[in-house]
């Protein structure tokens, strides 16, 4: 098992990447209603059978899966836009930033003491080269939608890192974590809605209104 | 009893939610605020046992907190009253509900020993905070809404990556997994100092965030300014509070480890940063709700130095979270009353608040003077205590450009506060209905004349807490 999951997480990274280069807002929505599928997957090649596992298994890759990405599609056809324009750093550069991180976040994670039983797994060095990549996204992007979707990587690494110590957290903290996702991602999808409707586009660098002089 | 604490204002909520009229609603509001205070004078007096399991346990700390949410919370309803009467264009369902879940979920924070539920009530108060700083519904509230709620909330979830690296630590170093603060405590010197190291980093950075610590303060001025005078007093004396008393929970944690230093010497730096950049930005400022943004700014700054130093530093601090909580609450709801007056918060539109509203504008001179730690207010006994443990500890160099910043700040805060205040009415300023009345000025008031009876006179039972919370804090020999 401990190869299957190996390759999933490598497919995790992959999308990162995807969403690091790709300009097409629905595109990048779906890759990461993928990544969040792949998520609700992993538990269940890491940890032996309960019905607790299948609990969490069917509400992750249904918040993350489908729950989430159709609340963005909506929020993407509402406003009638395609494609992320202008980001403030090109493609290119925050592709090459995406990989420089992803090599840092190993180099990181080899520093660190971790379980006999998780020592060939690459969870801690994926987790933090997804959080990184979130960030990018979120920093990078002028559209409201792309950097939702950057929150939405950077929640997906903390949750790697969050599927080592499925035991040490208790139910209610994990229910809890994913409510809040779901809430803050509400939330800012009627945001969204609402910064449409004032300015009549999505493009956060038009919210200059309160710049310091 | 702890229960009550977070349920009523539930209640509450779903009662507000119900209500079909927009007259009723602040005194439902005010009613469960009252409520929520009175069982917490109750739990301050008779505190019931740590709950089996340990997940919750009012100790001194969470007391202190909760002391200052609850009051600051009971006189911002009771403001509402007044100051919802002049927002009549627009429903107030919303505002009172999200109020009464932030309330709930603040009071979960102050309770709880758990991290992981910390996080959870944490986050859920940010959340909440949300739909009322775009209460104003126009370009520059839901700007102000955005990056508040992506920073904060990029912020907090550091803060959870942060609880898992703790978690994790337990796991390598095969202690019982938790994260119950009791256990990590107790285990603290077996964790692996790699994974406690990067713990505190994303603690430290995540909660500094929410606090509005700079360099990561960027969404305060643009959420203080835009959002409604009450919401901002609850954001700066309340939610602000909330994120330090969750800093106050990673400390405990560090004093049981051997980060402390590097945890001390980093909450030194971020906080005299804070406050050096508030005293850059704090002069010359056109609007004063982001004058008072800015002044938030150095007050987080000041509690931040005040913990890395230590010692006598540390009651500063837990006084602090009272005396700024408080104060901030005066001058919030007084600005909110000028703003209203004037329909601006420009300060060249915005003259002569003496000659027109002589009792907002007294009570905002007045919590300028205190916010500014001259005595006779509380944060003046704050401040005094902090810069004193400063020097006395040899820290010359931090206790200098404490005081430096104070000084600069007071400087620049009176360039703003004092023509504002005096002078004429410009002829030209436009005509408002609102005019100064008993629910609008009294709540304030009476917060004023709390922070002068503090500032004179500790009660008895108030100095016991602070002690019990500063010995909490202190650095074992």
């Amino acid at each position: 098992m401990i190869t299957l999951a190996d390759q999933l997480l490598v497919l995790v990274l992959l999308i990162n990447f995807i969403s690091l280069g790709t300009s097409r807002l629905i595109f990048s929505i779906r890759a990461v209603a993928v990544q969040g599928v792949i998520l609700g997957i992993l538990p269940g090649l890491i940890h032996p059978f309960s019905w607790h596992l299948v609990g969490i298994t069917t509400v992750i890759i249904a918040v993350k899966g489908f729950v989430i990405p159709l609340l963005l599609v909506r929020a993407v056809r509402s406003a009638e836009i395609k494609r992320e324009v202008e980001p403030f750093l090109g493609y290119v550069p925050t592709l090459l930033l995406g990989a420089v991180f992803t090599a840092l976040s190993f180099g990181f994670a080899g520093k660190l003491p971790m379980l006999p039983e998780h020592q060939n797994y690459m969870f801690v060095p994926a987790s933090i080269a997804t959080l990184m990549s979130g960030f990018l996204v979120l920093t990078t992007r002028r559209k409201a939608i792309s950097q939702v979707i950057g929150y939405l990587i950077l929640e997906n690494g903390i949750f790697i890192f969050g599927l080592l110590l499925a035991e040490a957290m208790p139910i209610m903290v994990e229910a809890g974590a994913l409510l809040d996702l779901l809430v803050g991602t509400f939330v800012m999808g009627i945001v969204i809605n609402q910064i449409s409707r004032e300015f009549s586009s999505l493009d956060t660098s038009r919210l200059t209104s309160l710049k310091e002089e | 009893m702890l229960a009550a604490l977070i349920i009523l204002p539930l209640i509450g909520a779903a009662t507000c939610w119900l209500i079909p009229f927009d007259r009723l609603r602040p005194k439902v509001l005010s009613l469960f605020s009252l409520a929520h205070f009175g069982i917490t004078l109750r739990l301050l007096i008779v505190t019931p046992p740590e709950s089996p399991g340990g997940w919750f346990h009012l100790d001194a700390l969470g007391k202190i907190v909760l002391l200052s949410t609850s009051t600051l919370f009971l006189v911002c309803a009771l403001y509402s009253i007044g100051y919802l009467f002049y927002r009549q264009e627009r429903s107030n369902r919303a505002l009172c509900m999200w109020l009464l879940v932030c309330l709930s979920a603040a009071s979960l924070v102050t309770i709880t020993h758990h991290l992981g539920l910390m996080w959870v009530a944490l986050e859920t108060t940010t959340i909440s905070m949300a739909p009322l700083i775009y209460f104003n519904r126009n370009a520059r509230s839901i700007e102000a809404t955005w990056k508040y709620l992506l920073i904060c909330s990029v912020g907090v979830a550091l803060a959870l990556i942060g609880l898992y690296f703790l978690a994790y630590a337990t796991i390598v170093a095969r202690v019982e997994p938790s994260l119950l603060l009791d256990d990590l405590i107790r285990d603290a010197g077996k964790l692996s100092s790699g994974w406690v190291h990067a713990a505190f980093v994303f603690l430290l950075v995540g909660f500094g965030t929410k606090m509005g610590l700079a360099p990561l303060h960027t969404w305060k001025p643009d959420a203080y300014g835009e959002a409604p005078g009450l919401v901002g007093a609850l954001l700066s004396g309340g939610l602000v509070n909330l994120a330090f008393l969750a800093l106050l929970r990673v400390y405990q944690l560090c004093l049981a480890t051997k980060e402390i230093v590097f945890f001390q010497n980093a909450l030194i730096v971020m906080g005299l940063f804070s406050m050096v950049m508030a005293a850059v930005f704090m002069a010359r400022q056109a609007d004063f709700k982001r004058m008072l943004a800015y002044s938030s700014v150095e007050h987080v700054g000041i509690m931040a130095v005040a913990l890395g130093l230590g010692g006598k530093a540390i009651f500063g601090a837990l006084f602090h979270i009272l005396a700024n909580g408080l104060t901030k609450g005066v001058l919030f709801l007084s600005s909110g009353n000028i703003h209203r007056s004037y329909n601006s918060k420009r300060t060249d539109q915005v003259r002569g608040v003496l000659r027109r509203l002589p009792w907002s504008g007294g009570i905002f001179l007045a919590g300028f003077i205190a916010i500014t730690g001259s005595p006779p207010f509380a944060p003046f006994i704050s401040e005094f205590t902090i810069i004193s443990s400063a020097f006395m500890q040899g820290q010359m160099l931090v206790g200098a450009i404490f005081l430096l910043s104070l000084t600069v700040i007071f400087i620049g805060m009176a360039l703003t506060v004092l023509p504002m205040v005096m002078g004429e009415v410009p002829a030209d300023s436009e005509k408002t209905a609102y005019r100064d009345t008993f629910w609008t000025v009294g709540p304030p008031l009476a917060l004023l004349l709390l922070m002068f009876l503090l500032g004179v006179w500790i009660p008895e039972p108030l100095m016991t807490l602070l002690r019990d919370a500063a010995a909490l804090l202190e650095v074992p020999q």
